[in-house]
């Protein structure tokens, strides 16, 4: 059992820091970075949970995991019943546990972080999850008696998955269509090995197939199949539409189509999903040179920056027209890309691409920048500084500065309805789309946001999705999804619980 | 989709044609779309235009020129073999009765251009089909492409069939004769389809070409594929494989094709040694080198 702590004696115990890999070795390989918590570790820093009797950080927590519940489990030793509380919400945990940006849901409204650091609620997620994989068997919650409904999910990216998992567990029949050969959609081309192994996508995504999930790769729906197509002759009863924002913005600068300039999903989909670092044992090569440049700092430009340093380039600058203040990476994703040795050139924009006659990227030319006046996105607007360019000698750039919406699907749809910037327009209720029966959420609805926040609009969307099989009204607040938990072998100790959806 | 190869002939030296059981990309292709493909865990993923598809039979037919390490080991493939078929994907060819088109093939681009004559045939014009390739055996799919014509026309560098010299000389005599005709279309290594564009400028003949640029995913999201048309960036995935000939910028094209050069040669050079060691090792004779 755990120790009987006071509230001030919890308080009193500092966070555990996550051991990493130091930044000089890992700068050249592909293995993941952070190494995890100890159990001794993940006990520790769970006694810092003061067990609110209105829990914040659930508030904070898209897919409204029940924190304290899971938070005193690990605190007791009980680690594979907190991994079983965790996934009635998230199927997910070793995903979220690595990637979830934490520091802005529920440990930003976590209440021991009002005074200190709050409660490493992700890595302790991320513990029990890597736990139970260590232990070679996963298991998952159980499902409802088949309904007998036809649910079709087109895009296997978190919300895909998210929205795939709650409506087996409702016991409908759930197909996951795919375009690529490999299901994850960004978790599998997008971000790095050394952040989030490719092995725990897979398995995490096998996981799934345990609660009945059908995943169908290389089928392209819009391509392969219409949305009409699906919804007539396939025989789906409805269909969930979570194809994400995998359109790479270009900067339209002139040079920009010279070799050695690429957009990041296309650096990160040849290492990634293609595995271009084990070229030629992998046939997809990289174009990538000694001295790179990437425009942007988001968390993607920074998965970039990291892996060109891992390619061995001498050196990685990182151009933003901002400063670190505004940039839109992770505290922690700049912390390490910084640890790592990239060169970050703040308030710096590119206006042209220099080449040589065979169109080699040879350098780009750079214009300082200052801060002005607050725009449209509430954050200051970088104001160019005449006659400050000057040129970085480079020989690749890749261009992270954002991704719009595909149109491949919501072109190919007649009848769906689409913003002028592409994004599928849903109801706010019930998060259906302008055809009857076809639902939508994540990236293609909101624009490119989080992996949590695609979870949870694709959990949002399988309680819609759910109570319209059934017949039933649905009330966002009140979600139906969460089934409460049956008797099963992985919540032998724990009562049934009640609701906790999503708030 | 994984789909089983029924049938391989080589059609050329270094041509293959692969007859793939794909009943619902057969059903829906439209001429001048593509598919992707992967023929195992490890490989590229590769575009090639879809030649052929029978919606009864549930078959697509793919022409591949061996001229890479994907190409060669694709080769190496037997009937009963199953490889990861994507698509169809692109934009159909827009069809409609023009009058007079002039379809002009080289090469590989022969292949692509079968569906659409075809296609433009049955919408009521008047085919004139210009192939050239750099000998007799290299000019693929002739009796095929008879069949799609009214009219046809050959050119080889060699004079080994029909006239020798290039297609836009066969062009040339074309409109000399007959005059201008009301469409172009032109599918072939990227140099012809550029000499085409110049001829058929000034004349003001619309034109349409098929791009073949180097892709990854094929669906929009890796922007890999992107040329210039208009002085636009516009994927060839998506917004194409077809564009205006005359809007195509192909020098910077043709300067994006080279990008993988010198890890394409490593790749084939790689292959080639494996190759050998494996028929040396079976005490067979080597094929293809």
């Amino acid at each position: 059992m755990a120790r009987e702590l006071t509230k001030k004696e919890r308080l009193e115990i500092p966070r555990h820091a996550m051991p990493a890999r130091d930044p000089a070795e890992r700068a050249h390989d592909f293995e993941e970075v952070a190494l995890g918590y100890t159990e001794e570790l993940a006990v520790g820093e769970a006694e810092r949970c003061l067990g609110c009797k209105k829990p914040k950080c659930v508030d904070g927590c898209p897919v409204g995991i029940d924190i304290p519940a899971f938070l005193v489990a690990v605190a007791d030793g009980r680690f594979i019943e907190a991994l079983a509380i965790i996934k009635a919400d998230n199927t997910l945990p070793a995903i979220c546990g690595r990637v979830c940006p934490q520091e802005d849901q529920c440990e930003a409204t976590c209440v021991t972080g009002n005074k200190g650091d709050p409660v490493a609620i992700g890595r302790l997620e991320r513990f029990v999850a890597d736990l139970e994989r260590a232990g070679g068997e996963v298991r998952m919650p159980e499902c409802a008696k088949p309904s007998g409904f036809k649910v079709g999910i087109v895009g296997s990216g978190p919300a895909g998955l998210a929205c795939a998992a709650s409506l087996a567990r409702c016991g409908h029949s759930v197909t996951v269509f795919e375009a690529l050969h490999k299901p994850g959609g960004v978790l599998t081309y997008g971000i790095p090995e050394f952040r989030l192994p490719k092995a725990i996508v897979q398995e995490e995504i096998r996981s799934l197939t345990a609660l009945g999930v059908d995943f169908q790769c290389n089928f392209v729906v819009g391509a392969t199949a219409t949305v009409d197509e699906l919804m007539g002759e396939w025989g789906y009863d409805t269909l969930f539409i979570g194809t994400g924002s995998g359109l790479p913005y270009f900067l339209e600068i002139p040079g920009e189509n010279m070799i050695g300039v690429c957009s990041a999903n296309e650096f990160l989909t040849r290492v990634n999903l293609m595995r271009a670092f084990e070229f030629p044992y992998y046939d997809t090569p990289v174009c990538i040179g000694h001295r790179v440049a990437v425009v942007g700092a988001g968390n993607v430009a920074m998965d970039c920056c990291r892996t060109a340093l891992r390619f061995g380039c001498e050196n990685v600058i990182c151009l933003y027209r901002r400063t670190r203040d505004e940039a839109p990476a992770r505290i922690e994703e700049l912390e390490h890309a910084e640890e790592e040795g990239i060169d970050f050139r703040w308030l710096s924009a590119p206006v042209e691409v220099l080449g040589n006659d065979d169109a080699l990227v040879s350098g780009v030319r750079v214009q300082k920048m200052e801060l002005g006046e607050p725009d449209s996105s509430g954050r200051p607007r970088p104001v160019p500084i005449p006659g400050s360019e000057y040129d970085i000698e480079i020989d690749s750039l890749i261009i992270g500065i954002g991704q719009g919406s595909n149109p491949l699907l919501t072109n190919a749809t007649e009848g769906l309805e689409v913003d002028r910037r592409g994004r599928i327009v849903t109801h706010e209720q019930t998060t259906m789309t302008s055809i009857s029966g076809v639902f939508a959420g994540g990236d293609i609805v909101t624009g490119a946001a989080t992996v949590i926040l695609a979870m949870g609009a694709g959990k949002r969307a399988a309680g819609a999705i759910d109570a319209y099989l059934r017949g039933v009204p649905f009330d966002l607040e009140e979600q139906l999804i969460d089934v409460p938990l049956k008797e099963s072998p992985m919540v032998t100790e724990q009562e049934t619980r009640t609701q906790n959806g999503a708030r | 989709m994984m789909a089983r190869i029924l049938e391989i002939d080589e059609i050329a030296p270094a041509f293959k044609r692969y007859l793939i059981h794909e009943p619902v990309i057969a059903r829906r292709h439209r001429a001048g779309q593509f598919v992707m493909i992967l023929i195992h865990d490890h490989a590229e993923r590769i575009p090639l235009t879809i030649a052929d598809s029978d919606a009864v039979r549930g078959t697509i037919t793919l022409v591949v020129q061996e001229v890479g390490k994907t190409t060669m080991e694709m080769g190496e493939l037997a009937p009963g073999d199953s490889i990861t078929v994507v698509g169809p994907l692109g934009k159909p060819t827009h069809i409609e009765n023009l009058g007079t088109c002039v379809c002009i093939g080289g090469g590989a681009g022969i292949a692509p251009l079968l569906p659409i004559a075809r296609a433009l045939r049955e919408a009521g014009n008047h085919v004139v089909s210009i192939l050239g390739g750099r000998t007799l055996e290299l000019v693929i799919l002739r009796l095929e492409m008879e069949a799609a014509s009214d009219e046809i026309h050959y050119t080889t560098d060699d004079g080994s069939l029909g006239a020798k010299g290039m297609v836009t000389h066969a062009l040339d005599r074309y409109i000399e004769v007959s005059g201008r005709p009301d469409m172009v279309v032109a599918i072939g290594p990227a140099i012809m389809m550029r000499a085409v564009a110049e001829q058929t400028r000034p004349l003001e003949i619309p034109t349409m070409v098929s791009l073949n640029t180097i892709m990854v995913d094929g669906t929009g999201m890796c922007g890999g594929c992107r040329v210039r048309v208009d002085g636009e960036n516009r994927f060839v995935c998506v917004d194409g494989p077809e564009f205006d000939a005359h809007a195509v910028d192909f020098d910077r094209m043709m300067q994006r094709q080279r990008i993988f050069l010198e890890q394409e040669e490593e790749a084939r050079r790689r292959f080639l040694t494996a190759h050998l060691c494996r028929a040396a090792a079976a005490g067979g004779q080597v094929h293809g080198t």
